[in-house]
């Protein structure tokens, strides 16, 4: 329980030590630190982005509160409200000395030369870096049994696509993600009775 | 700012509660919040700060909102200010996780749940697709900031080098360029 406790505080202090950026930025370190060590699938991650966009609160803190209790949900209650205070804790701990550093010496740090280049080199690197993440998270959703040239024309991937493309325009036209869920859901609730019917 | 420190941290704690309870979308959504609560509400910071802030709170690693809230907690009461803000902001999101994953494996055996998660699941697609391409709208586009978006991109799926050792590096290629960028410019002026 305490290894597993202090290996989430470590893991999560990782984390959201290379999160730049903000919640999205996540995600590929999730998929590298988190889904390597099996304690969550790619599959457990998307339901949960979707789950942390419907509820309130940071998704940085939403996620490491999940896979935290979810880790140590062996040892019961206490367990998996230990480790959801530790994984929480552990994300947030790098930040919070960091922002503390820079609020002493802020007006120096806005016009430093070091910052702004290293932030000319992370900001695309990070695009870069969620567009892998995207590639990993469409494998799973669109290949859930893994990947075989011969369901390319399936009715899983056909209507994951037509969904995606769906949402992808609903919420570029800056529909609230609460409800392009829903409606997503609606389509996925659909397809699923009508497979079953036919 | 004349309201005892003891005050003030309990002032942060409660706001930043009720800003982690009531707010869906993370750290973009909650800055016009903040705005109000502590610039227009409160007047505890000038609006020329709050923008710095979040500014900061960009550049900085970790969640913008939390970044956001430890740096207005440091400046309102010092460090027990950013300790109070931050654990405001981040109890509401812990207690409400802690309810749902007790149930939500069981939600998504249910049949009908999972035809719809069918669907969610390539709605998230979208909203990931959408978080990428406002990162890419804000991104300042040049050379090199190409070659690191491709770079970083096949770094990962093809060659699937560890992404510290490549944010590391990455960090000091911007960091070298922009210096190399800085110095041949005052020499040229120089001339």
């Amino acid at each position: 329980m305490i290894l597993s406790a202090l290996s989430l505080y470590l893991t999560f202090a990782k984390i959201g030590l290379f999160t730049i950026g903000g919640g999205y930025a996540m995600i590929p370190l999730i998929q590298e630190e988190i889904i390597s060590r099996n304690w969550l699938s790619q599959s457990e991650l998307i339901n949960f982005i979707a789950v942390s966009e419907s509820t309130p609160g940071t998704f940085a803190v939403n996620i490491s509160t999940y896979i935290g209790s979810q880790v140590c949900s062996q040892y019961g209650v206490l367990g998996q409200i230990a480790g959801g205070a530790f994984a929480t804790l552990g994300v947030i701990t790098p930040s919070f000395f960091i922002i503390l550093l820079v609020a002493k010496f802020y007006q120096q740090f806005k016009k430093s030369t070091v910052v702004s280049g290293v932030m000319s080199g992370l900001r695309p690197t990070v695009i870069g870096l969620i567009a892998a993440a995207l590639i990993n998270l469409a494998r799973a959703v669109f290949f859930p049994n893994g990947f075989d040239p011969s369901e390319i024309i399936s009715i899983n991937v056909i209507s994951s696509l037509v969904i995606y493309a769906i949402c992808l325009v609903l919420i570029l036209k800056k529909l609230h993600p609460i409800f392009m869920i829903l409606i997503a859901a609606a389509a996925g609730l659909l397809v699923g009775i009508l497979q079953e019917a036919l | 700012m004349k309201d005892s420190k003891i005050k003030r941290c309990l002032s942060l704690f409660i706001q930043f509660f009720k800003i982690g309870a009531f707010t869906f979308g993370g750290g973009y959504a909650m800055i016009p919040i903040m705005q109000k609560e502590f610039v227009d509400s409160h007047h505890y910071i000038e609006k020329e700060d709050i923008l710095d802030i979040i500014a900061i709170s960009q550049s900085t690693p970790g969640a913008i909102s939390v970044n956001s809230a430890t740096f207005i907690g440091q400046h309102i009461a010092g460090f027990w200010g950013s300790v109070f803000a931050t654990i405001g902001l981040i109890l509401p999101p812990y207690i409400f996780i802690l309810i749902i994953s007790s149930v939500l494996g069981w939600f998504e055996s249910q049949k009908y749940v999972q035809y719809a998660f069918m669907g969610i699941q390539a709605g998230v697609l979208a909203l990931i697709t959408k978080a990428m391409i406002a990162m890419f709208r804000q991104c300042p586009k040049n050379t090199l900031a190409y070659i690191l978006m491709l770079g970083s991109l096949a770094a990962s799926v093809i060659f699937d080098i560890n992404l510290i050792i490549v944010l590391i590096t990455c960090a000091v290629i911007g960091l070298v360029s922009s210096l190399i960028y800085k110095n041949n410019k005052e020499e040229s002026e120089k001339k």
